[in-house]
């Protein structure tokens, strides 16, 4: 299995968890259906025009019903946000495989998970909405509602006690790292450039190489870079990941981003940023760096709000060998690889766990607050989009792009603060993959239907699709695709034994034959050419009677034959022999040698000779003999 | 010629013929053969070979030489050709035949030194010098060195075949042009007969079907029509109309290259103008119809004129598309300020089209066929193509424009100054482009102030340049720094403008960006504040008092950058707005001026760079000119004041400024080692010395002083300065505390005494004056081989 990421934007479809009661969200009116049935009222709520489920978020897991999970022996994680999924896949389906990914992966995995974990379960909320999800009364919801997708599949969040148990279950590996997998095949992990212990898979066997490119990045961001070279010779490419925005340029969003930032907070407003605690927030916060002082902002605070953002921004000081180039230096000199631990130590950059405790103390306007969830529906970001909304001086910057940053605000309208939208998503886009397949040169590229066709919205945008030669092979949800290989060729191995006692022979110049005899041992999908066991001698003794089933039955081996036969000398010598009245006639396949006195016939072709004589035993041998001379044998 | 060259020259003959004798370095030659030039041009060459008879020797020892240096052998060909360009040196050379065994078939030809191209290009050069007059023409002609010159524009070297073309163009332009009186037809009878050998060389190869020579003919025709204008060159094109024609028809197109290039040279006929000028509007054709836009009425072009071919390459790759568009504009925006010229200079649709490039670089475009869907894909993004675009956009804000185009280009350059993907470098051709237009649509604008559509234009654009100058990118700050700074210098005194900028945040944003970490940027927002501030638009007043307000005033400001920004260009700056505040009369300087130079003057004089202290100087240029007066000269016609009125105001003046210690300023900068410093200040002081005889100031008192009467130097100088300094610090120190460092005596005694006139001219010299004399150079060239006397000493 390849990733195990989780759909997080049905959570868009619920209403926000406020850290702190907040009488608008409590007092939202219910539901009610178009002939004034109110049977939802207490399950669905309308806030400005939209309506919301009111009960605890759920995710929408992947796919489930297409195989059978139990039967998956291996899941290779790309990145921590692909990872999101696996403890309802480990804990809940009967896995009983091996999970491969990085040590970062896995580390900062686990905070998004453990954050993801903390902001749902400090809110508790009773009720659990089900009635909705009811395909007869989903029919008669409103958008986006009624075209949500296999609701009946979406589950609550997970426990800290299962995202225990499920990374538990991962192995982890290190780039370049050759992982056997059932002797079947090989799987290598590769930089993707895209994220701290981000990683591409090549998956091999002898014969055959098929190269899984997610979520790769050539930019320069503080990632060791992306490893092109190795997915050079794939017979197969499946790629996916690529960019969300690919008409944002990241350079572009950068520059926006700070100077909203700037306006802002020069007005005397605030600037709340929803994000996840690892990732871009270490770019944008290293790009502040370097920003404040020409902004004039030296003096604003910053603060990032994450159950987990302490070790976040601990973690990705210690990660130095995941680094790129620049920052892995650093290492040596040895000062912090990124520049947040100075803005930390000059108390720029303040981090906090929650709202609650130390922060509401020392918490001063205006200011800069990175914090979560980019999704608006749990977190603390929740009390910051109550608090700041109904001003106009402050602004939220939207960087992440995982979700619609319009439905993301939908439950906090009417809004009187700013709006920027401002994507940073550092992927791959369209220019730089048609770059990355001209550089590897697959032979056939997989993947799906979406980067095939230009967006809806940009029907003429013909530059925002994979362009390639021959043309990928797109693929569909729930679609099963036959890759374009074929296994021809296994290879292996002969003991040194049993290679010792070939005897070679030339058969054309460079090209030697010999015959083996050998027991073949598969085991682990390896396959050994062994010597066969000697025959063992009946003992003397004649109490045996059941020798030969202790023997394998070994045969004496008829030799091989190779070569042609010359007509004309074969001719002659059958003539040397005796046969006077031999003809020779041509076929299509070779030649037929009459021998009418005997009433004889010899069928000479390419790859069979064949004696045909009545029931002369004597004088098929004499032919048989002749014919030999002519072959070599061994 | 001075007499210490010729004294030299024969002993560098002598040098240059001696076969043992090598002279290395052959810039010596190029330098000498500039020398010889000047001297011909100056005085009469025939005197300079007679007086010079070393000359004539050089020549004939050359043409003797079986084996000369090939260097040697180029040099003379061309110094030959130097002498013979003009005609009595000519026939003297002509009477020795020295010209015929240097130019003729049976010259060097035949010489082994012929292989090397230099000797070749040599003798092309010399001949081309020497095609000043007839007899010079008819020689060539006489002697078979036009058929020289026909074979060598095969030449293997490029060089050599490249200026055999251009000579055949020189010498062809120059008959034809002695010949202009006579009115000319197609006859060959009519053309000179060596301007008939060479048109009839170029029809014959035009005819011979093989891609070398068509080539060659083809450049000579590009080169000529594109250097000379003349009525015969009208001719001459209908004699080659046929040929030129038969080869289009050809099929595979010859020389495809060579045609396309000659037509572009051809923007002159009309029917040729418009010929060229379709290629250039075939590309734009092509855009807009892939944007499905209607090439415009009377069109951009004839649909039946388009070119499958432009079409080809327009979509064969990103580079090729984005080179042929990038060149198509580039010419065309050399072409717009000849537009009046143009008949047919299709303004609108070159501005649709010029947009839909623009649109379908951002992605705007909706493509309406398969080549605009390809366009679409290649040029979205495209920086080089964007950027080329936007620079003819802003040249087509010359002319007339339909308003619904107006809309559009505001629309345009809007979405590129907003968009967070436009570079740096695109970024800043949107601002420039957009204040091309601002301005244009300012001219159209009948009333005072500006129209409603600019007053709109204005309302979208303060907020991005709010975000703009905020930019984490320093090339982008400072490209919204200037474009404030000109808006301001254009529109500073219109209503409208100050409304927008005022009710913006961009004053307090450009103050902000003085403390910039980037040094450009600081120098912009120098520039754009003091720009502001002179307007009065500048948040807080400039006030040069030293008041512990609670903001810094701008003044104090910018001083503080003067004394202690670490580059240069910051400080350059702020002194430059400081002289334009003092010129203009800014009403915060005015108050209390000498109190504003003194305080500038002072952070000057301490500058470590050169260009900061001439700009100081021009300040207080600025400053004796508004207290003293113009020159004397320069207003002939000024009401005189009584001379006793005159000259107590002088006095006066003469006592406030070294109050000032503006001459203590004035005076080390005349000894400044760098001379541009020292020469600002010497002009300066001549103005004042003029200014000062004019009043009869400067008459001495004692004999002392008619002695020294402009003889003394910057080294007096030194010492009187360190003495007047000795002197005052040996004051009390409540007289050292006034500053009076100087007496208006100690000024006059300084301007009576020092050879002013005399340093100027010195120092209008180039520091390298001396070893670039021709005087140097002889002496250089026979050091290098030991014939200097003083060397030979040495050697021993």
């Amino acid at each position: 299995m390849l990733d195990c990421g989780l759909d997080m934007t049905s959570t868009l479809n619920f209403l926000p968890l406020p850290l702190v009661q907040s009488p608008r969200l409590s007092n939202l009116p219910g539901w009610a259906l178009k002939d004034g049935n109110t049977f939802l009222d207490k399950e669905l709520k309308e806030c400005s025009g939209h309506v919301f489920v009111d009960s605890v978020p759920e995710f929408c897991l992947p796919e489930t019903e297409l195989i059978d999970l139990s039967t998956v022996d291996v899941i290779l994680i790309s990145n921590y946000h692909c990872m999101m999924a696996l403890p309802y896949i480990t804990e809940h389906t009967g896995f009983t495989g091996t999970v491969y990914a990085t040590e970062p992966t896995v580390q900062i995995g686990r905070l998004l998970m453990e954050e993801l974990v903390n902001f749902i379960e400090r809110v508790p909320k009773a009720q659990s909405a089900s009635l909705w999800k009811n395909k007869e009364v989903q029919r008669l919801l409103p958008a986006p509602l009624k075209d949500a997708v296999e609701v009946s599949t979406w589950r609550r969040c997970y426990t800290m006690q299962e995202v225990n148990s499920a990374l538990s279950k991962i192995q982890l590996v290190g780039y370049s790292q050759k992982i056997e997998l059932f002797g079947a095949v090989q799987v290598t992990p590769l930089s993707s450039g895209y994220a701290l212990g981000s990683s591409n898979w090549i998956i091999q066997s002898h014969y055959e190489k098929v190269s899984y490119v997610s979520g790769s990045s050539l930019l320069t961001t503080h990632p060791q870079p992306m490893d092109q070279t190795s997915l050079k010779n794939s017979d197969v490419l499946i790629l996916t990941g690529l960019t969300q925005i690919p008409t944002a340029n990241p350079d572009g969003m950068v520059g926006e981003f700070c100077s909203n930032l700037a306006l802002t907070v020069r007005n005397g407003g605030n600037v709340l940023i929803p994000c996840y605690p690892s990732g871009v927030i270490y770019d944008l916060l290293e790009c502040l760096y370097q920003y404040i002082d020409s902004a004039g902002l030296s003096n604003v605070p910053f603060y990032f709000i994450s159950p987990v953002a302490n070790s976040s921004l601990e973690f990705a000081q210690i990660f130095a060998e995941w680094l790129c180039h620049n920052k892995q230096t650093k290492v040596y000199l040895p000062e912090p690889p990124f520049p947040h631990a100075e803005l930390i130590q000059t108390n720029k950059l303040k981090h906090y766990p929650s709202i609650h405790g130390d922060f509401s103390n020392e918490f001063k306007q205006p200011c800069v607050v990175f914090t979560g969830h980019p999704s608006l529906r749990f977190g603390d970001v929740v009390h910051f989009m109550e608090l700041w909304g109904k001003s106009s001086l402050n602004t939220v910057i939207f960087t992440e792009p995982d979700f619609s940053y319009l439905d993301a605000l939908a439950p906090y309208q009417p809004l009187a603060m700013k709006c920027i939208y401002c994507p940073i998503d550092t992927r791959l886009n369209f220019i730089q993959v048609s770059k990355l397949l001209k550089e590897v040169q697959p032979l056939h590229v997989v993947c799906p239907e979406q980067y095939t066709q230009p967006p809806p919205a940009q029907a003429h945008r013909m530059d925002l699709v994979i362009d390639c030669q021959p043309p990928a092979m797109s693929y569909r949800r729930a679609e099963v695709l036959a890759l374009p290989f074929k296994r021809r060729y296994e290879k292996i191995e002969i003991m040194p034994e049993l290679a010792d006692s070939l005897v070679p022979l030339e058969i054309k110049p460079g090209i030697s034959l010999a015959t083996v005899s050998a027991v073949l041992h598969t085991k682990d999908n390896k396959h050994v050419l062994q010597s066969p066991p000697r025959p063992i001698q009946p003992p003397a003794s004649k109490k045996r009677k059941r020798v030969s089933d202790d023997i394998p039955d070994c045969k004496l081996l008829k030799p091989l034959l190779s070569g042609s036969i010359p007509v004309d000398q074969f001719v002659q010598t059958l003539e040397k022999h005796g046969f006077s009245d031999v003809k020779v006639e041509d076929t299509a396949k070779g030649h037929i040698v009459l021998l009418q006195e005997a009433e004889t016939l010899i069928q000479i072709e390419e790859d069979s000779t064949h004696i045909i004589c009545d029931n002369d035993e004597m004088l098929r041998v004499r032919l048989r003999d002749l014919v030999l001379k002519f072959l070599q044998k061994f | 010629m001075d007499i210490e060259c010729s004294r030299l020259l024969p002993s560098v003959c002598a040098v240059l013929v001696d076969p043992k004798q090598f002279v290395a370095d052959d810039t010596c030659l190029e330098k000498l053969l500039d020398w010889f030039k000047t001297v011909t041009e100056a005085e009469s060459s025939l005197l300079v070979l007679q007086e010079n008879p070393c000359l004539t020797e050089l020549l004939f020892h050359v043409v003797k030489l079986q084996d000369v240096n090939s260097n040697i052998l180029s040099f003379t060909l061309r110094l030959a050709g130097i002498f013979a360009a003009h005609e009595n040196s000519f026939q003297y050379l002509q009477q020795g035949e020295v010209l015929l065994s240097l130019f003729s078939e049976a010259g060097p030809l035949s010489r082994p030194a012929w292989e090397d191209p230099s000797v070749r290009s040599g003798w092309i050069q010399g001949v081309g010098s020497m095609v000043q007059h007839e007899r010079a023409v008819q020689f060539l002609c006489d002697c078979g060195a036009i058929d020289v010159i026909f074979s060598l524009q095969g030449d293997p070297s490029l060089f050599v075949a490249s200026t055999a073309s251009q000579l055949l163009v020189h010498i062809l332009g120059f008959t034809m042009h002695s010949r202009r009186a006579v009115p000319l037809t197609t006859q060959d009878c009519d053309w000179p007969v060596c301007a008939r050998m060479i048109v009839g060389h170029i029809e014959e190869s035009l005819r011979s079907g093989t891609v070398p020579q068509i080539t060659q003919a083809l450049n000579v025709l590009t080169t000529l029509f594109g250097r000379c204008h003349e009525s015969w060159t009208e001719v001459l094109w209908m004699r080659m109309n046929p040929f030129v024609g038969s080869l289009l028809e050809k099929e595979p197109l010859l020389a495809a290259h060579s045609l396309v290039d000659l037509f572009l040279s051809m923007a002159r006929p009309q029917t040729l103008r418009t010929k060229a000028f379709n290629i250039l509007l075939q590309p734009l054709a092509c855009v807009l119809q892939a944007a499905s836009q209607p090439t415009g009425s009377p069109g951009l072009l004839d649909e039946s004129l388009n070119d499958s071919v432009i079409t080809d390459i327009l979509l064969s790759s990103k580079s090729s598309c984005a080179g042929l568009l990038c060149q198509t504009l580039a010419h065309l925006e050399e072409l717009q300020p000849m537009s009046h010229l143009l008949i047919d200079w299709p303004h609108v649709p070159l501005l649709s089209a010029v947009m839909t490039i623009l649109r379908f670089c951002s992605g705007l475009a909706t493509p309406a066929s398969s080549v605009g869907d390809r366009l679409c894909g290649i040029l979205i993004g495209c920086f080089r193509v964007q950027r080329s675009a936007l620079d003819f956009l802003g040249t087509l804000s010359q002319g007339p424009s339909p308003s619904e185009l107006i809309r559009g280009v505001v629309e345009i350059l809007l979405v590129y100054l907003k968009s967070p993907d436009s570079s740096p470098t695109v970024l800043k051709k949107a601002f420039q482009a957009t204040l091309k237009w601002l301005l244009s649509l300012s001219k159209t604008s009948t009333s005072s102030d500006l129209c409603p559509q600019t007053q709109h234009f204005l309302r979208d654009l303060f907020p991005i340049l709010q975000k703009r100058l905020c930019s984490p990118c320093w090339e982008v700050r400072d490209s919204a720094l200037e474009f404030l700074t000109q808006l301001t210098k254009h529109w500073g005194g219109r209503a409208g403008f100050r409304q927008a900028l005022l009710s913006s945040e961009v004053p307090e944003l450009a103050e902000d960006l003085l403390r910039d970490p980037e040094s450009y940027v600081r120098a912009s927002a120098v520039t754009a504040m003091g720009q502001l501030s002179s307007r009065g638009l500048c948040s807080n007043p400039i006030g040069t008092g030293s008041k512990n307000d609670e903001k810094k005033s701008l003044f104090l400001e910018l001083l503080e950058i003067l004394s202690t920004d670490s580059e240069g260009f910051p400080r350059r700056a702020v002194i430059q707005v400081f002289t334009e505040w003092l010129r203009e009369g800014h009403t915060d300087v005015s108050k209390d001026k000498e109190q504003f130079v003194t305080k500038v003057l002072q952070v000057v004089s301490c500058d470590l760079d050169w260009e900061v202290r001439v700009q100081g100087l021009e300040l207080a240029l600025v400053f004796l000119v508004q207290t003293l007066g113009q020159h004397e000269t320069e207003c002939p016609y000024a009401v005189e004041m009584s001379s006793v009125t005159q000259s107590t105001q002088l006095t006066e003046s003469l006592q406030m400024l070294c109050h000032m210690k503006l001459f203590d300023f004035i005076f080390s900068a005349l000894c400044d080692c760098d001379r541009p410093v020292a020469r600002k200040s010497c002009d300066i002081l001549l103005y004042l010395k003029a200014k000062l005889a004019h009043h009869g100031s400067l008459q001495g008192s004692g004999e002392a002083c008619t002695e020294s009467l402009g003889t003394q130097n910057t080294a007096w100088l030194e010492t009187t300065l360190r003495k007047w300094k000795a002197r005052d610090q040996g004051q009390p120190s409540e007289v050292a505390d006034r500053g009076d460092c100087q007496e208006p005596d100690d000024v006059l005694e300084v301007l009576r005494s020092v050879d002013l006139e005399g340093l100027r001219g010195t120092l209008a010299k180039s520091s390298d004056h001396i070893e670039k004399s021709p005087q140097s150079l002889l002496q250089d060239m026979l050091a290098t081989v030991g014939i200097l006397e003083e060397n030979e000493a040495d050697c021993y």
